[in-house]
């Protein structure tokens, strides 16, 4: 590379990086919460939430036990109507539609928003028929269909090359991080908009975890994904925006690289330091 | 002192290191602070036992150097630091290596020293070279208390004291090239007394670095590179 060539390609690293810091601005919105209250009988668990879940982001809820970060992220698919004694108000909009309207169908709504919980959970199925499974309730039985969607959603977790020549194997059989990629496939195989996880990688060993993360990154150019973490160095590698709640109220929320350098809340700043209030 | 910036942490532990980190930062400040001091005494008084003191302490500053840096990268792999604990250990790493620099320079000048012992004093420019170290060690002093202190009240106040320092350079600069004109055999001592006016400068350059570096500490704000006044605006806003 000539001296001149150097300059030419230090001019365009930098239309490079003021066109992705433009992008950035113009995000568009996948969830919108207003003004959300949750009361489990008398005890309200979340206080007046409303914030905004970018598209195609990775949001991280973090925040103390009890906080209310698990139970936000179960309200997006109505995770709570099956927990007795909740009332909820405020609005959720997902796609500009209130999910908390009446007449909503919960049952389609849960197959625009997936969601992934702390342990794996996969049935006592073949591999096979654990990613099938979604598609199979819906009443898809065709072979080559159900084929290529297995394939698919096995690549998309990062779990094809591992498991092609084991997918009529028993799924328990497989180590805690492969089940719960599989449960992450599963979860992809009927192509949702939104993937909620819920602590995905807390009960793992540390590569298990990072191959998770590196899926979360890359699961992140087709779904909007909203994950709740106890480990906060998780929320920062992972996440393009984070969440902090305390109490059942969002103390503040903004982008991963500002919160975690630069906390406007006092609050926030003492919980990601490790410092009592 | 706001305490709480730097304690308060669920981990004992962990408020001990960072406080430790903050001590050996000012012990090092101080060893330069007195390097200075005793570097510009040198220049003055011709006392080259002074000038070897200076010299040998730099082996001290060093070595506090190497010991901050190693904590401080410590303590990131070990805690994984956020907001004002990994703002304050980034800041350190760089505070110590402009105290450092400041340290280099107080030994060059007291080489100088060492080099014009015995020559003709009048050539020294001695009453600007006094007064220049006057301000820089003020500078440096202030901006090592702010950090003590971690506040960033008043730090344009020291930042903006730089204009006197390079006021005062440039007055030396013009005299000695005037002697330099007026008698050629001039030149290699006035060089060496513009070494030594560069290297007072240059550690009010050091001393303003720090309060951009405590800037960035306290409130997050990335201040380097602006002028006094953008600095001023910047703050007051």
């Amino acid at each position: 590379m000539t001296a001149q060539e150097v300059r030419t390609h230090a001019i365009d690293m930098n239309a490079v990086l003021l066109n992705r810091a433009n992008q950035n601005e113009t995000n568009e919105i996948s969830i919108k919460v207003e003004n959300l209250n949750l009361y489990y009988g008398q005890k309200q668990a979340l206080h007046g939430v409303s914030m905004d879940i970018p598209k195609k982001k990775v949001t991280a809820y973090i925040g103390p036990s009890g906080c209310g970060k698990s139970t936000l992220l179960r309200c997006i698919n109505r995770m709570n109507d099956l927990v007795d004694n909740v009332t909820i108000d405020g609005k959720i909009l997902l796609e500009n539609e209130n999910i908390y309207a009446q007449g909503v169908n919960v049952a389609a709504l849960r197959r625009r928003v997936g969601m992934v919980f702390q342990k794996p959970n996969p049935f006592p199925k073949s591999i096979f028929e654990n990613v099938a499974y979604g598609l199979r309730i819906q009443g898809i039985n065709d072979k080559y269909i159900l084929q290529e969607t297995v394939e698919n959603a096995l690549r998309g977790a990062a779990l094809w090359d591992e498991m092609k020549d084991r997918l009529n194997d028993n799924a328990l059989g497989m180590s805690g991080g492969q089940q719960q990629r599989l449960v992450i496939a599963r979860a992809i195989a009927i192509e949702p908009e939104v993937l909620l996880l819920d602590e995905p990688a807390s009960a793992l060993d540390p590569i298990s975890t990072l191959k998770i993360e590196e899926l979360i990154n890359e699961l992140k150019e087709k779904y909007t994904i909203v994950i709740v973490t106890h480990n906060m160095q998780q929320a920062a590698r992972v996440s393009d925006y984070t969440a902090f709640m305390y109490m059942g109220e969002l103390i503040e929320m903004g982008t991963t690289s500002e919160l975690f350098t630069n906390p406007k809340k006092k609050q926030t700043e003492d919980y990601i330091t490790g410092r009592y209030g | 002192m706001d305490n709480h910036k730097i304690g308060h942490h669920i981990s004992e532990k962990f408020n001990k290191d960072l406080e430790d980190i903050r001590n050996k930062v000012l012990t090092m400040g101080g060893l330069v602070e007195h390097q200075i001091e005793l570097a510009v005494q040198a220049f003055t008084t011709g006392d080259l036992e002074l000038a070897d003191q200076v010299i040998k302490q730099d082996n001290q500053v060093d070595a506090l150097e190497m010991a901050i840096d190693q904590e401080c990268s410590q303590i990131i792999a070990l805690r994984q630091p956020t907001a004002f604990d990994l703002r304050m250990l980034i800041s350190v790493i760089k505070i110590v290596r402009e105290i450092e620099r400041a340290g280099d320079k107080a030994e060059r000048v007291a080489q100088m020293a060492i080099k014009l012992a015995g020559t003709e004093q009048q050539l020294h420019s001695q009453y600007e070279l006094e007064h220049m170290a006057e301000i820089i060690k003020e500078m440096l002093h202030l901006a090592l208390d702010a950090f003590a202190r971690v506040s960033i009240e008043n730090i344009t106040d020291i930042t903006g004291r730089d204009e006197n320092v390079n006021r005062e350079y440039e007055n030396i600069i013009r005299r000695l090239i005037t002697r330099m004109m007026e008698d050629p055999r001039n030149i290699t001592r006035a060089l060496d007394v513009i070494w030594t006016a560069r290297a007072m400068e240059r550690i009010g350059d050091y001393a303003c670095n720090i309060c951009e570096h405590l800037i960035y500490m306290v409130n997050g704000e990335d201040v380097r590179h602006l002028t006094q006044k953008q600095l001023e605006e910047k703050l007051n806003h």
